[in-house]
């Protein structure tokens, strides 16, 4: 199980949490504007690496708060959280 | 009295089913990926298609990742006509493996509940007998009292948190010995001079004017005529060397299996709303297997409090497990796909092939998408079984949704 650092409340267990994929993914401004392609990028592809993904968690048994972590998908260790609206921190 | 030489006194080690092969510099046909996928897709392609010049890269030992810790079950009660089409088929063909073979597959028609718990499991799964049966596939409606005829150690009372309130059940299914299929099917590929490299990780692929042209491995490169990937969970990885992006997202898989018992358990038992399905191997171990761990990772473990939450379901539905044991937790790293189907064709680089997005389900599909693999790839186009999986359906929107039917963990 992995501790997890909230930057609210500070490291609490992963049961506590909720999970949600890739970080940084913004809506399109225009929806309508795109081609299929474009939609089909958006909806169904998301980063897949087998090292530092930056994430979004949700501290949803706890103080219900959404933030980002960059966590390495090979290791699990997790580099840095940043709170939502904070740019991704350089990590290495 | 003279020491005696440990090991001395055992049995000859038996003949090995496959000689471990030194990579050539060149293969008509490269597969990546040394797993049930890989070994069906390589003994199809010998035995149907007459390509013989193939070698198999595995980056661990073969049959070591995905194929080691599956928990082999094999059904084909799937939703939609495309998915009845290829797992159909693998059925199919699993039913005449063990003669092909000529090897001890240990599968066993032992049948399969999926339980429903809801009054909407109850419709979805009624609905999804009827697409079956239209689909020419076997499966009936079972009400709380014949799920016990067919499973007397599950709990049909109506006052536990999720009740049965019934299931669906496809009699031709059932498990296999997950390791026995990949050493048959690896035999009868050897046999017909396919080649196996082990401890050869494939790190990048080589593409030149859009077309693949070889592999760089840990072992050296290697010139490939075509390109299959069969890489499961690594998929991603790989197929961005060739600048694919793909929709699959890598996930830890969790099993487990308790100490050996006597038999107790006379099927297999599915519950997509418990998250837990249940089988009880040859030698009597409990097999279990939990839904996939949320956060993406490349890890092959799980976080413990699935396997504490999928042991909790367990005990609810079959109150007998209580006293048992775990013996051995493990975990795999799955590709899940966006619709639960998996993703089966060709890619934007040419000779390059794609097979993954299996997700929590690939075992059951080992000769059904070798077989279709190994054509794809012979013919450089896709076999009409897999053609509804290409990558190209989450552009059209022909998605193929089987988050009902692909029961737990997607």
């Amino acid at each position: 199980m992995l501790l997890i650092p909230c930057p609210w409340c500070g490291p609490r267990e992963e049961a506590e949490f909720h999970y949600g994929g890739q970080a940084h993914v913004a809506y399109p401004d225009d929806p309508s504007a795109l081609s299929d392609e474009e939609w089909a990028r958006y909806l169904f592809f998301r980063d897949n690496p087998k090292g530092r993904f930056a994430e979004r968690w949700s501290h949803s048994a706890g103080c219900r708060r959404w933030f980002n972590a960059v966590r390495d998908t090979a290791t699990n260790e997790i580099h840095a959280v940043y709170r939502v609206g904070e740019a991704r921190p350089v990590t290495s | 009295m003279s020491p005696r030489t440990p090991g001395a006194d055992l049995p000859e080690h038996p003949d090995r089913l496959w000689s471990a092969a030194e990579p050539k510099s060149s293969y008509d046909v490269v597969i990546v990926g040394g797993g049930g996928h890989g070994l069906a897709t390589a003994y199809y392609l010998a035995k149907n298609h007459g390509i013989t010049n193939v070698a198999v890269l595995e980056r661990g030992w073969l049959a070591g990742g995905n194929m080691a810790r599956n928990t082999t079950i094999i059904r084909s009660n799937y939703l939609w006509d495309e998915s009845a089409g290829i797992y159909e088929h693998a059925l199919k063909l699993w039913e005449g493996l063990e003669e092909e073979l000529d090897y001890p597959l240990l599968f066993s028609q032992r049948g399969v509940l999926n339980l429903a718990h809801s009054l909407q499991d109850v419709r979805d799964s009624v609905r999804r007998v009827h697409a079956n049966n239209l689909n020419g596939v076997d499966a009936e409606w079972l009400d709380p009292e014949q799920v016990k005829q067919v499973c007397p150690i599950v709990n049909i009372s109506p006052d536990v948190r999720y009740p049965v309130l019934g299931a669906t059940f496809q009699p031709r299914a059932g498990i296999a010995k997950h390791d026995h299929v990949a050493w048959g099917l690896a035999r009868a590929a050897a046999a017909l001079g396919v080649e196996f490299i082990e401890h050869c990780e494939v790190t990048g692929l080589q593409v030149r004017d859009g077309r693949v042209t070889g592999v760089e491995t840990t072992r050296g490169t290697i010139a490939a005529g075509r390109v299959a990937l069969c890489a499961a969970g690594h998929t991603s990885v790989v197929a961005a060397t060739a600048g694919i992006d793909l929709p699959i997202q890598s996930h830890p898989l969790q099993a487990l299996v308790s100490e050996l018992l006597e038999p107790v358990h006379p099927t297999v038992v599915m519950s997509n709303a418990v998250h837990v399905y249940v089988s009880q191997a040859h030698k009597g171990e409990l097999v279990m297997g939990a839904g996939i761990d949320a956060a993406n990772s490349y890890r092959q473990r799980g976080a413990f409090h699935i396997i504490e939450r999928q042991m909790a379901a367990a005990l609810e539905l079959f109150p007998v497990f209580a006293r048992a044991h775990v013996l051995r937790t493990w975990g795999g790293v799955v590709d899940v796909s966006p619709d639960a189907s998996p993703i089966v064709g060709l890619t934007p680089v040419e000779n390059l092939y794609l097979n993954c997005g299996w997700g929590t389900g690939g075992f059951k599909a080992t000769p059904g998408v070798g077989w279709c693999f190994a054509h794809t790839v012979a013919n450089d186009e896709p076999h009409p079984l897999n053609a509804p999986f290409s990558l190209d359906r989450f552009t059209t929107g022909a998605l193929v949704d089987e988050h009902g039917a692909a029961a737990v963990a997607h």
